[in-house]
């Protein structure tokens, strides 16, 4: 393609989309849809892959013993657990430390609920144990899950694990929905533009006879094509930049802040502007292409 | 300049369009294509800018390989060639000007050669008064200078002109007839598929007869010599 021809394609790119009123504003909607919706999930995927890597990273294991081994038993099960491999460290949660961190726990109000209580029988010792790599905290619960004297373990994998399929599943669905609107967008958009060279037939007629290339007859049609993408993408992306960034400085300095920390907007939206220009300008351009090999014959 | 060898077009749906043309046209000749509606007159026409393609034998048109002609070169073959025809093929929203500029434009010619250019033609067509008018505030003979302006515009070798006068009353005819003269007289190549009996029968040229897609004559400074 010439240079001095790109200003003339994108006149009448624009020209013809602007001719083509209700359908254009039609395929303009239909990508607007399916990025608002492809951009909506990125974003929640994106924050959930940082929430959990920040969550696995401050994973702990508790073990609680069964309620009759003593604080001296109890740390020689520490010392087993310490040998176990892959593991950081281990702390002893002795009877009495339990009782008193349950006692702090409650507050000055309730704390003569506890009292009478025998300090060494309430609470059952705990060991709390860190892995290494927060990936081994499922092999390593595993393995003291069938030492002597262990009654639970809970571990936050498996928390972490079910929020990763809850997450998984809100991606797959998003996922279908994107693919089947980005078809229907497709389809849309590669009907508004076999209206543009029905309506421009005379002059696609014309420019054949005098010798115009090909891809100078096809070039204003992909432009059409690429600018509904481009339009149909700047509505959601500014949609989603506004509510973001909204959200973000709500909740930033915030409790929830603290345990699921999102992720800063000007990176992400960055990403965002690049993936869902790109994709808008591909739906476009494909949509434009399909067109182009049915209804114009050159 | 157009040269063609044994050649044969039958259309996918079984007609047979032309059975086995042999014909040479010289640089600056004048050609008329005559016969009955349905001979062979169009597609013989469409053959020389490629808008069909024979089905057996050899075309070479301005030195172009017509049969060998790769798709993306066809462009390339069609801007050696103006094309005239009977409806005009103007652009109805476009001015006098701007549909012979058009022409220029979409094969990427630059600005200042376009400036330069349309006027010249449209006055070489006697339209310069008519440049920013539109096809439709122009009579049909009007009308049919400006598709010959754009048609010349960039200085083809041949012009082929199916039924040119076919959509314009005697005297306006001869006007248009007499444009053609004088392109001709220029060293143009022009081809004419016509019907009008009274500008063949005057203005004597060679006439190329065809018909049931066979030539039928070649002639000298030929006649009409059908009753329509």
């Amino acid at each position: 393609m010439r240079i001095s021809s790109i200003g003339r394609h994108l006149r009448e790119g624009s020209k013809s989309l602007i001719r083509n009123g209700w359908m254009s504003f039609a395929s303009i909607s239909a990508v607007a849809v399916t990025l608002l919706i492809l951009g909506s999930t990125l974003v929640l995927a994106m924050n959930a892959q940082q929430m959990s890597n920040y969550v696995s990273g401050q994973l702990e294991i508790s073990v609680f013993l069964k309620p009759q081994v003593s604080d001296s038993e109890g740390a020689q099960t520490a010392a087993a657990v310490k040998q176990i491999h892959g593991v950081e460290s281990v702390h002893l949660v002795t009877h009495e430390e339990g009782f008193k961190q349950l006692q702090d726990s409650l507050g000055s109000q309730y704390k003569n609920v506890l009292d009478g209580l025998p300090k060494n029988q309430t609470i059952p010792v705990k060991l709390v144990v860190k892995a290494q790599d927060p990936r081994q905290t499922v092999a390593i619960s595993n393995k003291i899950q069938g030492m002597r004297n262990v009654e639970t373990v809970l571990d936050g994998k498996s928390y972490v694990d079910k929020f990763y399929r809850f997450m998984d599943t809100v991606r797959n669905i998003g996922l279908v929905f994107v693919v089947a609107l980005i078809l229907m967008a497709m389809f849309l958009i590669s009907n508004t533009i076999k209206i543009a060279i029905f309506n421009r037939r005379r002059e696609i007629e014309i420019m054949k006879l005098v010798g115009a290339t090909n891809w100078f007859i096809r070039w204003p049609f992909l432009v059409e094509g690429m600018l509904i993408g481009a339009i149909g993408a700047v509505v959601p992306f500014a949609a989603i930049w506004v509510v973001y960034r909204q959200i973000f400085s709500h909740l930033n300095g915030s409790f929830i802040a603290l345990t699921f920390p999102l992720l800063q907007p000007g990176a992400l939206l960055g990403k965002l502007a690049v993936i869902m220009f790109g994709i808008g300008l591909l739906i476009g351009l494909w949509g434009g292409i399909m067109s182009i090999r049915k209804f114009l014959r050159v | 300049m157009i040269e063609m060898q044994d050649v044969w077009k039958q259309y996918p749906n079984g007609t047979m369009a032309l059975s086995g043309i042999t014909i040479n046209i010289k640089k600056g000749e004048f050609v008329y294509v005559v016969g009955p509606s349905g001979a062979g007159k169009s597609t013989f026409i469409k053959l020389m800018y490629r808008e069909e393609r024979p089905t057996k034998g050899q075309i070479f048109v301005n030195g172009f390989n017509i049969e060998r002609l790769r798709h993306r070169k066809i462009p390339l073959l069609r801007r050696h060639i103006g094309v005239v025809f009977q409806d005009f093929k103007l652009l109805p929203k476009l001015t006098a000007y701007e549909n012979v500029a058009f022409a220029l434009e979409v094969i990427g010619a630059p600005q200042r050669h376009i400036r330069r250019r349309v006027p010249e033609a449209l006055a070489w067509v006697g339209l310069e008064d008519k440049a920013d008018v539109l096809p439709t505030q122009l009579s049909g003979g009007e009308q049919q200078r400006v598709a010959v302006a754009r048609a010349l515009v960039n200085n083809p070798s041949v012009i082929i002109a199916d039924e040119p006068t076919g959509n314009l009353d005697p005297d306006t005819s001869w006007g248009i007839m007499k444009l053609f003269q004088r392109i001709n007289d220029r060293g143009t190549t022009v081809v004419m598929a016509t019907h009008n009996r009274d500008i063949v029968n005057t203005m004597r040229k060679r006439v190329i007869a065809i018909e049931e897609g066979r030539i039928a004559r070649d002639e000298q400074k030929g006649l009409y010599e059908y009753e329509d």
